[in-house]
């Protein structure tokens, strides 16, 4: 089973982060990597990533086979996602485990979302 | 699969099972008989296959074996003695051996899958990570640990004592299943490497069930897989929507493995203990027996779950039972059990609950019912196929 781990960046995580020493900055950035190294040794690792700011995305859409690409209108969103962790486990338990481990769910939290598979079973 | 490729997975486990039991240590023996595959795997084709296929690998995999000893020794400059070693043979029994060391209960449910694939399939760890959709080093970290898992119990490469044996068998026939319904349940996406799971688990159960031909649930499994792989071919479009078994094209269906199935099913019936995937075998045989959807016997199977339930009860076999019900005997009573296996805490909010009261409603006539069911289900299915079956389900009921 697949479970995504949602990490949201909004006011009440950057109002922690304002409040933090920047010790306390590189060990939430060291507390993801040793994350990341766990669940690679635990064989549960599939992908992570940390976003950029979302002042660097790009809106992409496409109307009459056009491709149009804008900064907005979203760029005063108050929330958005920062990052994830996508891992492999046998259970729902196991993952809100692996959750609990990423440093952001001590000041805020973060979201555990089964994702969707291929498989059908007979009917 | 080529012949090349074919010969070298049946050669796997006999050739890991003769290096392991003359050296002793399954880790580095197992990395070492990976690597002499690979090597034949490239060497075959292109000089042809040896007259001894067999005491090539072994000869590969000893050699390699050292390499891997002296590699890890180097600092220290021990050398092994190499000259005087007796060459591993090839033992009957060494394939049940490894075959329950992989499914050894200190590990966990993936881990032995993952073992298993490798060291008894013979599948390179690429393979496998295509195969279950998870990156190559994902997979090679769950090899290395239940290998790591396998030296910390001290477990041994040696036929467990006859009063453990029964339980570990169990869990060799779980994890085949498991490997099965891994490829079997994959509907489309990477489908043709998810297709190869279910090819490997029937290779495998067919292997034990010859290594134990009085093993009436080894013949139930392997039954089982064969008259449900049967119907792969009708199961899904070519687009990769689910296609229920009523609407199945039967045609489609393997009638060689279906006949194989029924006559496996049938004789092992009659010979010994009846047991859970021997009941599941002989439903998938009422079904494959019967010529369209409206001749299914469904009191028989009525009969079959009942037993079902009373040797191996869980939450699956419930809802599967209570679908029978009402197709023996009608809708009403169906549905008047479907509410009390719903508090069933394992039960509770399962999509497939809302699924089945869907289709009792349906059958009943209670079109709005059952489309608000359908949804219902849709919404909490994690599968996309099924998501898509039950959409479509509740649309045609609108209007």
């Amino acid at each position: 089973m697949k479970y995504v781990i949602l990490i949201q960046s909004n006011e009440r995580s950057l109002a922690v982060w304002e409040t933090m020493t920047d010790q306390q900055r590189m060990d939430l950035g060291r507390g993801h990597m040793e994350l990341n190294e766990e669940m690679q040794k635990a064989g549960v690792h599939v992908s992570s990533e940390g976003l950029a700011d979302p002042s660097l995305a790009k809106y992409v859409s496409v109307r009459d086979g056009k491709t149009i690409t804008s900064d907005g209108p979203y760029a005063e969103a108050k929330e958005h996602l920062a990052g994830f962790y996508l891992i492999d486990c046998e259970t729902q338990d196991e993952a809100i485990a692996w959750a609990a481990k990423v440093p952001d769910a001590a000041n805020t939290e973060v979201e555990v979302r089964p994702v969707l598979d291929m498989s059908g079973w007979d009917i | 699969m080529t012949g090349v490729e074919d010969l070298l997975r049946e050669c796997a486990p006999q050739v890991l099972g003769a290096v392991v039991r003359r050296y002793g240590d399954f880790d580095r023996c197992e990395d070492a008989v990976q690597e002499a595959l690979l090597a034949a795997a490239q060497q075959w084709p292109a000089d042809g296959v040896p007259d001894s296929p067999k005491n090539w690998l072994i000869t590969v995999a000893a050699r390699r074996r050292i390499e891997l000893l002296r590699s890890e020794n180097a600092r220290r400059r021990r050398e092994e003695s190499v000259s005087h070693d007796p060459e591993p043979e090839v033992r009957p029994d060494d394939e049940l051996t490894l075959l329950l060391l992989c499914c050894h209960p200190a590990l966990t449910p993936v881990s032995q899958v993952a073992l298993t694939l490798r060291a008894v399939g013979g599948l390179t760890t690429a393979e496998i990570a295509r195969a279950l959709l998870v990156p190559e080093a994902t997979v090679g970290q769950r090899i290395s640990r239940a290998k790591q898992r396998i030296r910390d119990t001290g477990a041994r490469f040696t036929m467990p004592p006859a009063a453990e044996r029964a339980e570990r068998l169990t869990a060799v026939r779980q994890v085949l299943y498991l490997i099965f319904n891994e490829g079997y349940t994959a509907s489309s996406g990477a489908r043709l490497h998810r297709v190869e799971l279910t090819t490997e688990a029937i290779r495998l159960a067919r292997q034990l069930h010859a290594l134990l031909p009085g093993d009436g649930e080894a013949a139930g499994l392997l039954a089982l897989m064969l008259l449900t792989d049967a119907r792969r071919p009708a199961r899904t479009t070519t687009e990769g929507a689910l296609v229920p078994l009523a609407e199945q094209d039967r045609t489609l269906w393997d009638a060689a493995a279906i006949t194989e199935g029924v006559a496996l099913i049938t004789a092992t019936l009659a010979s010994a203990p009846v047991g859970p995937f021997q009941l599941q075998a002989a439903i998938a045989a009422v079904h494959g027996e019967a010529a369209c959807a409206e001749l299914t016997d469904w009191p028989q199977i009525l009969q079959l779950y009942g037993l079902l339930r009373v040797l191996d009860p869980s939450p699956m076999v419930t809802l599967n039972r209570i679908v029978a019900v009402a197709m023996a005997d009608g809708p009403s009573g169906a549905l008047a059990e479907l509410a009390v296996a719903e508090m069933d805490p394992a039960l509770t909010g399962h999509h497939r609950v809302a699924a089945v009261r869907a289709h009792l409603l349906d059958m009943a006539g209670d079109a709005d019912g059952a489309r608000e069911q359908y949804r219902l289900a849709a919404r909490l299915t994690l599968s996309i196929p099924e998501q898509q079956y039950l959409t479509s389900r509740a649309a045609r009921l609108s209007g």
